[in-house]
Protein backbone atom coordinates (compact mmCIF):
# COMPACT_ATOMS: atom_id res chain seq x y z
CA UNK A 1 0.00 0.00 0.00
CA UNK A 2 1.57 3.33 -1.22
CA UNK A 3 0.28 7.09 -0.88
CA UNK A 4 1.27 9.63 -2.91
CA UNK A 5 1.81 13.01 -0.47
CA UNK A 6 4.64 14.47 -2.75
CA UNK A 7 5.71 14.89 -6.19
CA UNK A 8 9.51 14.10 -5.09
CA UNK A 9 7.84 10.85 -4.09
CA UNK A 10 7.86 9.54 -7.74
CA UNK A 11 10.80 8.45 -9.60
CA UNK A 12 10.79 9.71 -13.20
CA UNK A 13 9.78 6.41 -14.42
CA UNK A 14 6.92 6.55 -12.27
CA UNK A 15 6.05 10.39 -14.00
CA UNK A 16 6.80 8.56 -17.31
CA UNK A 17 4.37 5.65 -16.67
CA UNK A 18 1.76 8.27 -15.18
CA UNK A 19 1.83 10.08 -18.30
CA UNK A 20 1.95 7.04 -20.83
CA UNK A 21 -0.98 5.64 -18.80
CA UNK A 22 -2.81 9.09 -18.97
CA UNK A 23 -1.95 9.32 -22.50
CA UNK A 24 -3.56 5.67 -23.39
CA UNK A 25 -7.22 6.72 -21.14
CA UNK A 26 -7.25 9.77 -23.53
CA UNK A 27 -7.29 7.65 -26.62
CA UNK A 28 -8.68 4.69 -25.53
CA UNK A 29 -11.27 5.98 -22.63
CA UNK A 30 -13.54 2.90 -22.69
CA UNK A 31 -10.82 0.32 -21.52
CA UNK A 32 -10.59 2.44 -18.37
CA UNK A 33 -14.36 3.14 -18.16
CA UNK A 34 -15.22 -0.01 -15.77
CA UNK A 35 -11.70 -0.60 -14.05
CA UNK A 36 -12.76 0.63 -10.98
CA UNK A 37 -16.12 -0.78 -10.21
CA UNK A 38 -17.13 -1.57 -6.77
CA UNK A 39 -14.00 0.87 -5.55
CA UNK A 40 -14.66 3.89 -3.54
CA UNK A 41 -12.92 7.04 -3.20
CA UNK A 42 -13.38 8.95 -0.31
CA UNK A 43 -12.65 12.95 -0.83
CA UNK A 44 -11.91 14.45 2.43
CA UNK A 45 -11.69 18.41 2.01
CA UNK A 46 -11.58 20.41 4.98
CA UNK A 47 -11.05 23.47 3.04
CA UNK A 48 -12.77 25.04 0.02
CA UNK A 49 -11.74 23.48 -3.58
CA UNK A 50 -14.97 23.07 -5.45
CA UNK A 51 -12.15 22.07 -8.65
CA UNK A 52 -9.76 19.63 -7.13
CA UNK A 53 -12.43 18.14 -5.70
CA UNK A 54 -14.42 17.73 -8.74
CA UNK A 55 -11.66 16.50 -10.80
CA UNK A 56 -10.89 13.86 -7.98
CA UNK A 57 -14.17 12.26 -8.44
CA UNK A 58 -14.85 12.71 -12.06
CA UNK A 59 -11.61 10.66 -12.31
CA UNK A 60 -12.98 7.89 -10.09
CA UNK A 61 -16.07 7.90 -11.78
CA UNK A 62 -14.83 8.11 -15.04
CA UNK A 63 -13.16 4.50 -13.56
CA UNK A 64 -16.40 3.28 -13.22
CA UNK A 65 -15.73 3.57 -9.37
CA UNK A 66 -18.05 5.82 -6.48
CA UNK A 67 -17.41 8.57 -4.53
CA UNK A 68 -17.57 9.12 -0.97
CA UNK A 69 -17.30 12.91 -0.04
CA UNK A 70 -16.24 15.02 2.72
CA UNK A 71 -16.72 18.85 1.41
CA UNK A 72 -15.88 20.86 4.31
CA UNK A 73 -14.57 20.35 7.89
CA UNK A 74 -17.80 21.90 9.20
CA UNK A 75 -19.92 18.89 8.02
CA UNK A 76 -17.39 16.41 9.40
CA UNK A 77 -16.52 14.92 12.59
CA UNK A 78 -13.05 17.58 12.75
CA UNK A 79 -16.34 19.76 13.75
CA UNK A 80 -16.30 17.69 16.77
CA UNK A 81 -12.91 17.36 17.72
CA UNK A 82 -11.84 14.12 16.00
CA UNK A 83 -8.14 13.60 14.54
CA UNK A 84 -6.90 13.08 11.47
CA UNK A 85 -5.38 9.90 12.53
CA UNK A 86 -8.81 8.86 13.54
CA UNK A 87 -10.66 10.54 10.28
CA UNK A 88 -8.15 8.11 8.16
CA UNK A 89 -9.01 5.17 10.24
CA UNK A 90 -12.15 5.54 9.99
CA UNK A 91 -13.03 5.91 7.02
CA UNK A 92 -10.44 3.23 6.19
CA UNK A 93 -13.04 1.06 6.83
CA UNK A 94 -15.02 2.75 4.33
CA UNK A 95 -13.63 3.62 1.40
CA UNK A 96 -10.39 1.87 -0.93
CA UNK A 97 -8.82 5.21 -1.41
CA UNK A 98 -8.58 9.18 -0.10
CA UNK A 99 -8.03 12.13 -1.80
CA UNK A 100 -7.32 14.69 1.67
CA UNK A 101 -7.49 18.58 1.14
CA UNK A 102 -6.39 19.94 4.78
CA UNK A 103 -5.83 23.81 5.42
CA UNK A 104 -2.92 22.23 7.56
CA UNK A 105 0.99 21.10 6.41
CA UNK A 106 1.14 17.67 6.59
CA UNK A 107 -2.50 16.54 7.32
CA UNK A 108 -2.13 14.14 4.67
CA UNK A 109 0.90 12.54 6.24
CA UNK A 110 -0.89 12.10 9.41
CA UNK A 111 -3.66 10.15 7.32
CA UNK A 112 -0.97 8.19 5.30
CA UNK A 113 0.53 7.27 8.44
CA UNK A 114 -3.27 6.04 10.11
CA UNK A 115 -4.74 4.80 7.18
CA UNK A 116 -4.95 1.25 5.68
CA UNK A 117 -5.67 2.31 2.59
CA UNK A 118 -3.73 4.87 -0.21
CA UNK A 119 -3.58 8.41 0.65
CA UNK A 120 -3.15 11.34 -2.16
CA UNK A 121 -2.62 14.37 -0.43
CA UNK A 122 -5.03 16.93 -2.73
CA UNK A 123 -3.46 20.04 -1.07
CA UNK A 124 -2.05 20.80 2.33
CA UNK A 125 -2.21 24.52 3.30
CA UNK A 126 0.54 26.63 1.07
CA UNK A 127 2.87 22.78 1.10
CA UNK A 128 1.98 20.30 -0.96
CA UNK A 129 -0.23 19.43 -4.00
CA UNK A 130 1.44 16.99 -6.33
CA UNK A 131 -1.67 16.19 -8.42
CA UNK A 132 -1.56 20.25 -9.73
CA UNK A 133 2.19 19.32 -11.10
CA UNK A 134 1.24 15.90 -12.41
CA UNK A 135 -1.60 18.09 -14.47
CA UNK A 136 1.01 20.73 -15.35
CA UNK A 137 3.58 18.01 -16.35
CA UNK A 138 1.17 15.83 -18.64
CA UNK A 139 0.24 18.91 -19.95
CA UNK A 140 3.91 20.20 -21.26
CA UNK A 141 4.32 16.54 -22.63
CA UNK A 142 1.18 16.29 -24.32
CA UNK A 143 2.30 20.17 -25.87
CA UNK A 144 5.84 19.41 -26.35
CA UNK A 145 6.91 15.73 -26.37
CA UNK A 146 8.99 15.69 -24.21
CA UNK A 147 9.96 16.94 -20.66
CA UNK A 148 14.25 17.10 -21.41
CA UNK A 149 15.44 20.18 -23.57
CA UNK A 150 12.62 22.64 -22.76
CA UNK A 151 12.99 26.62 -21.58
CA UNK A 152 10.44 27.09 -19.10
CA UNK A 153 9.89 30.30 -17.42
CA UNK A 154 7.64 30.73 -14.24
CA UNK A 155 5.81 34.16 -13.78
CA UNK A 156 4.46 35.86 -11.16
CA UNK A 157 4.16 34.87 -6.98
CA UNK A 158 7.22 32.88 -7.51
CA UNK A 159 7.75 33.41 -3.43
CA UNK A 160 4.46 31.81 -2.02
CA UNK A 161 3.75 29.73 -5.16
CA UNK A 162 3.87 26.08 -4.26
CA UNK A 163 3.12 25.30 -7.73
CA UNK A 164 6.26 26.39 -8.57
CA UNK A 165 8.11 24.86 -6.45
CA UNK A 166 7.17 21.33 -7.24
CA UNK A 167 7.17 22.07 -10.81
CA UNK A 168 10.33 22.63 -10.41
CA UNK A 169 11.29 20.21 -8.25
CA UNK A 170 9.82 18.23 -10.64
CA UNK A 171 11.50 19.47 -14.27
CA UNK A 172 14.71 19.83 -12.56
CA UNK A 173 15.53 15.62 -13.06
CA UNK A 174 15.60 16.16 -16.66
CA UNK A 175 18.16 16.92 -19.19
CA UNK A 176 19.05 20.23 -20.31
CA UNK A 177 15.85 21.96 -18.68
CA UNK A 178 16.73 25.76 -18.23
CA UNK A 179 14.60 27.68 -15.62
CA UNK A 180 13.55 31.28 -15.97
CA UNK A 181 12.54 32.98 -13.42
CA UNK A 182 10.41 36.12 -13.81
CA UNK A 183 9.18 37.89 -10.58
CA UNK A 184 8.95 41.02 -8.90
CA UNK A 185 11.50 41.65 -6.28
CA UNK A 186 9.27 41.18 -3.43
CA UNK A 187 7.96 37.31 -4.87
CA UNK A 188 11.27 35.93 -6.08
CA UNK A 189 12.03 32.51 -5.74
CA UNK A 190 13.57 31.56 -2.33
CA UNK A 191 16.98 30.69 -1.86
CA UNK A 192 16.15 27.23 -0.46
CA UNK A 193 14.55 26.18 -3.74
CA UNK A 194 17.68 28.03 -5.70
CA UNK A 195 20.26 26.23 -3.38
CA UNK A 196 18.60 22.43 -2.69
CA UNK A 197 17.10 22.06 -6.00
CA UNK A 198 18.42 24.23 -8.84
CA UNK A 199 21.95 24.89 -8.00
CA UNK A 200 22.15 21.61 -6.33
CA UNK A 201 21.16 19.66 -9.43
CA UNK A 202 23.07 22.28 -11.49
CA UNK A 203 20.19 23.42 -13.44
CA UNK A 204 20.72 26.37 -15.67
CA UNK A 205 18.19 29.38 -14.66
CA UNK A 206 18.27 32.83 -14.63
CA UNK A 207 16.26 35.74 -12.76
CA UNK A 208 14.66 38.81 -14.14
CA UNK A 209 11.40 41.31 -13.54
CA UNK A 210 11.00 41.84 -17.04
CA UNK A 211 8.67 39.35 -18.96
CA UNK A 212 8.92 41.26 -22.46
CA UNK A 213 12.65 40.72 -22.38
CA UNK A 214 12.05 36.79 -21.25
CA UNK A 215 9.05 35.71 -23.54
CA UNK A 216 11.16 35.16 -26.76
CA UNK A 217 13.51 32.14 -25.36
CA UNK A 218 10.57 30.13 -23.96
CA UNK A 219 8.65 27.17 -24.84
CA UNK A 220 6.55 26.93 -21.55
CA UNK A 221 5.11 30.04 -19.74
CA UNK A 222 3.82 29.09 -16.66
CA UNK A 223 1.85 31.99 -15.02
CA UNK A 224 0.87 32.59 -11.42
CA UNK A 225 -1.31 35.42 -10.18
CA UNK A 226 0.28 38.61 -8.06
CA UNK A 227 -1.71 39.18 -5.42
CA UNK A 228 -2.14 42.38 -3.57
CA UNK A 229 -2.00 40.63 -0.12
CA UNK A 230 1.66 39.78 -0.65
CA UNK A 231 2.60 43.32 -1.27
CA UNK A 232 3.83 45.32 1.68
CA UNK A 233 2.27 48.59 0.47
CA UNK A 234 -0.36 48.94 -2.11
CA UNK A 235 1.93 51.47 -4.27
CA UNK A 236 4.36 48.55 -4.93
CA UNK A 237 1.62 46.48 -6.25
CA UNK A 238 -0.19 48.95 -7.90
CA UNK A 239 3.53 49.87 -9.57
CA UNK A 240 4.49 46.06 -10.46
CA UNK A 241 0.58 44.38 -11.02
CA UNK A 242 0.30 45.71 -14.70
CA UNK A 243 3.54 43.82 -15.35
CA UNK A 244 2.60 40.95 -14.63
CA UNK A 245 -0.77 41.16 -16.61
CA UNK A 246 -0.23 38.75 -20.09
CA UNK A 247 -2.01 40.53 -23.03
CA UNK A 248 -2.33 40.01 -26.37
CA UNK A 249 0.84 42.27 -27.19
CA UNK A 250 3.46 41.09 -24.59
CA UNK A 251 2.70 37.88 -27.20
CA UNK A 252 3.93 40.07 -29.86
CA UNK A 253 7.90 38.16 -29.51
CA UNK A 254 6.99 34.82 -27.98
CA UNK A 255 7.70 31.54 -30.19
CA UNK A 256 4.88 30.07 -32.45
CA UNK A 257 4.68 26.98 -30.66
CA UNK A 258 5.34 28.25 -26.94
CA UNK A 259 2.44 26.75 -24.25
CA UNK A 260 1.00 29.12 -21.67
CA UNK A 261 0.50 27.21 -18.40
CA UNK A 262 -1.38 28.58 -15.46
CA UNK A 263 -2.93 26.25 -12.39
CA UNK A 264 -5.79 28.60 -12.08
CA UNK A 265 -7.85 30.21 -10.94
CA UNK A 266 -7.26 33.34 -12.78
CA UNK A 267 -8.38 36.50 -11.74
CA UNK A 268 -6.72 38.98 -14.39
CA UNK A 269 -2.98 37.87 -15.04
CA UNK A 270 -3.79 36.66 -18.14
CA UNK A 271 -6.22 38.80 -20.26
CA UNK A 272 -9.54 36.91 -21.69
CA UNK A 273 -8.28 37.95 -24.79
CA UNK A 274 -5.47 35.54 -25.01
CA UNK A 275 -8.19 32.02 -23.85
CA UNK A 276 -8.35 31.86 -27.81
CA UNK A 277 -4.98 31.84 -28.61
CA UNK A 278 -3.98 28.34 -29.96
CA UNK A 279 -1.03 28.49 -27.55
CA UNK A 280 -3.15 29.03 -24.21
CA UNK A 281 -3.45 25.94 -22.68
CA UNK A 282 -4.59 26.48 -19.29
CA UNK A 283 -8.12 24.89 -19.50
CA UNK A 284 -6.55 21.63 -21.17
CA UNK A 285 -4.72 21.63 -17.69
CA UNK A 286 -7.81 21.42 -16.11
CA UNK A 287 -8.96 18.48 -18.29
CA UNK A 288 -5.07 16.41 -18.04
CA UNK A 289 -5.92 17.13 -13.90
CA UNK A 290 -8.73 14.77 -14.35
CA UNK A 291 -6.73 11.94 -16.58
CA UNK A 292 -3.03 12.14 -14.47
CA UNK A 293 -5.87 11.33 -11.28
CA UNK A 294 -7.36 8.61 -12.87
CA UNK A 295 -3.59 7.24 -14.20
CA UNK A 296 -2.75 7.73 -10.29
CA UNK A 297 -6.19 6.37 -8.40
CA UNK A 298 -5.57 3.27 -11.14
CA UNK A 299 -0.94 3.06 -9.96
CA UNK A 300 -2.32 3.31 -6.24
CA UNK A 301 -4.71 0.58 -6.31
CA UNK A 302 -2.68 -1.40 -8.37
CA UNK A 303 -5.28 -1.72 -10.99
CA UNK A 304 -2.96 -0.15 -14.02
CA UNK A 305 -4.27 -2.21 -17.36
CA UNK A 306 -1.44 -3.00 -20.04
CA UNK A 307 -0.58 -0.31 -22.34
CA UNK B 1 38.72 17.19 42.16
CA UNK B 2 37.91 13.64 43.27
CA UNK B 3 34.71 11.83 41.87
CA UNK B 4 34.78 8.29 42.89
CA UNK B 5 34.34 5.63 39.85
CA UNK B 6 32.00 3.74 39.00
CA UNK B 7 31.29 0.28 39.44
CA UNK B 8 28.38 -0.14 37.49
CA UNK B 9 27.31 2.63 35.02
CA UNK B 10 27.54 4.91 32.14
CA UNK B 11 30.33 7.40 31.55
CA UNK B 12 29.75 9.97 29.13
CA UNK B 13 32.87 11.49 27.78
CA UNK B 14 34.40 14.12 25.25
CA UNK B 15 31.35 15.93 26.01
CA UNK B 16 31.76 19.56 24.67
CA UNK B 17 32.82 22.21 27.40
CA UNK B 18 29.51 23.93 28.64
CA UNK B 19 27.19 21.77 26.85
CA UNK B 20 26.96 19.21 29.97
CA UNK B 21 24.10 20.67 31.37
CA UNK B 22 22.00 21.07 28.35
CA UNK B 23 22.63 17.11 28.00
CA UNK B 24 22.05 16.37 31.45
CA UNK B 25 18.50 18.31 30.69
CA UNK B 26 17.34 16.64 27.87
CA UNK B 27 18.37 12.91 29.40
CA UNK B 28 16.49 13.73 32.39
CA UNK B 29 18.95 12.88 34.48
CA UNK B 30 17.76 14.92 37.48
CA UNK B 31 14.57 12.54 37.98
CA UNK B 32 16.95 9.80 38.55
CA UNK B 33 17.66 8.11 42.26
CA UNK B 34 21.19 7.24 41.85
CA UNK B 35 24.54 9.32 42.20
CA UNK B 36 25.05 11.52 39.20
CA UNK B 37 28.29 13.83 38.81
CA UNK B 38 28.15 16.38 36.22
CA UNK B 39 31.87 17.96 35.76
CA UNK B 40 32.63 20.84 33.83
CA UNK B 41 35.55 22.19 32.19
CA UNK B 42 37.58 18.87 33.16
CA UNK B 43 41.44 18.88 31.83
CA UNK B 44 41.46 17.10 28.21
CA UNK B 45 44.30 16.34 25.53
CA UNK B 46 42.44 16.08 23.02
CA UNK B 47 40.36 18.71 23.15
CA UNK B 48 42.11 21.05 25.83
CA UNK B 49 38.39 20.93 27.92
CA UNK B 50 35.53 19.23 28.27
CA UNK B 51 32.42 18.08 30.17
CA UNK B 52 31.76 14.42 31.48
CA UNK B 53 28.86 12.93 33.24
CA UNK B 54 29.12 10.03 34.90
CA UNK B 55 25.83 7.79 36.46
CA UNK B 56 26.21 4.99 38.35
CA UNK B 57 23.37 2.69 37.69
CA UNK B 58 23.06 1.11 34.21
CA UNK B 59 20.05 3.02 32.46
CA UNK B 60 19.17 2.99 28.82
CA UNK B 61 20.44 6.18 27.19
CA UNK B 62 18.50 7.65 24.31
CA UNK B 63 21.61 7.95 22.29
CA UNK B 64 19.30 9.74 19.73
CA UNK B 65 19.62 12.80 22.14
CA UNK B 66 23.26 13.28 22.58
CA UNK B 67 24.33 12.19 18.87
CA UNK B 68 21.91 15.65 18.09
CA UNK B 69 23.28 17.66 21.17
CA UNK B 70 26.80 17.07 20.62
CA UNK B 71 27.99 14.55 17.75
CA UNK B 72 31.43 13.91 19.47
CA UNK B 73 30.45 12.25 22.78
CA UNK B 74 31.09 9.19 23.77
CA UNK B 75 29.53 6.83 26.27
CA UNK B 76 31.15 4.22 27.98
CA UNK B 77 29.15 1.53 29.66
CA UNK B 78 31.02 0.25 32.96
CA UNK B 79 30.23 -3.41 34.32
CA UNK B 80 32.22 -4.79 37.70
CA UNK B 81 34.37 -1.91 37.49
CA UNK B 82 35.47 -2.44 33.47
CA UNK B 83 34.96 -0.58 31.19
CA UNK B 84 32.96 -3.48 28.37
CA UNK B 85 32.03 -0.95 25.83
CA UNK B 86 32.81 2.01 24.43
CA UNK B 87 30.22 3.72 22.13
CA UNK B 88 30.75 6.78 19.27
CA UNK B 89 27.62 8.40 18.88
CA UNK B 90 26.86 9.65 15.08
CA UNK B 91 24.70 12.33 14.51
CA UNK B 92 20.45 10.50 14.28
CA UNK B 93 18.55 9.86 11.21
CA UNK B 94 15.38 10.95 13.11
CA UNK B 95 13.99 12.96 16.01
CA UNK B 96 11.29 12.28 18.15
CA UNK B 97 10.04 14.93 20.70
CA UNK B 98 13.22 16.45 20.63
CA UNK B 99 12.67 19.32 18.92
CA UNK B 100 9.10 20.88 18.05
CA UNK B 101 7.83 22.09 15.25
CA UNK B 102 7.63 25.96 15.55
CA UNK B 103 5.65 26.21 11.96
CA UNK B 104 2.28 27.43 12.83
CA UNK B 105 0.36 25.85 10.36
CA UNK B 106 1.80 22.64 10.59
CA UNK B 107 -0.51 19.66 11.36
CA UNK B 108 1.09 19.45 14.80
CA UNK B 109 0.25 23.14 16.01
CA UNK B 110 -3.59 21.82 16.61
CA UNK B 111 -2.92 18.30 16.57
CA UNK B 112 -1.03 18.05 19.96
CA UNK B 113 -0.81 14.40 20.35
CA UNK B 114 0.97 13.82 17.36
CA UNK B 115 4.75 13.05 18.13
CA UNK B 116 6.64 16.35 16.84
CA UNK B 117 9.50 14.05 14.43
CA UNK B 118 12.25 15.59 12.53
CA UNK B 119 14.49 14.15 10.04
CA UNK B 120 18.02 14.81 9.11
CA UNK B 121 17.42 15.94 5.22
CA UNK B 122 21.82 17.88 5.05
CA UNK B 123 24.28 15.77 7.62
CA UNK B 124 26.76 18.04 6.43
CA UNK B 125 24.99 20.99 7.00
CA UNK B 126 23.14 19.63 9.94
CA UNK B 127 20.07 20.47 8.82
CA UNK B 128 16.77 18.75 10.09
CA UNK B 129 12.96 19.24 9.22
CA UNK B 130 10.12 18.34 10.41
CA UNK B 131 8.35 15.29 8.59
CA UNK B 132 4.85 16.77 8.47
CA UNK B 133 5.48 20.24 7.39
CA UNK B 134 9.10 20.28 6.39
CA UNK B 135 10.51 23.47 8.45
CA UNK B 136 14.10 23.73 9.42
CA UNK B 137 14.58 23.41 12.84
CA UNK B 138 16.43 26.49 14.43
Amino acid sequence: MRSLLSITELSVEEIDGLVATAKDIIAKPQKYAEICRGKKLATLFFEPSTRTRLSFEAAMYELGGNVLSVSSAASSSASKGESVADTAKVVSCYADIIAMRHPKEGAPMVAAMNASIPVINAGDGGHNHPTQTLADLLTIHLEKGRFDHLTVGFCGDLKFGRTVHSLIDALSRYEGIKIVLISPEELKLPSYVKNDVLRKKGIEFTQTTDLLAAMPELDVLYMTRVQKERFFNEEDYLRLKDSYILTPDKLKTAKPDLSILHPLPRVNEIAVAIDDDPRACYFKQVRNGKYMRMALIMKLLGLTPEI
Amino acid sequence: MNIDSIKNGIVIDHITAGRGMEIYNHLHLGDLDCAVALIKNAQSRKMGRKDIIKIDEAIDLDLNVLGYVDPGVTVDVIRDGVLVEKKSIALPAELKNILFCKNPRCITSTEQELPHIFRLTDPEKRVYRCIYCETKAD
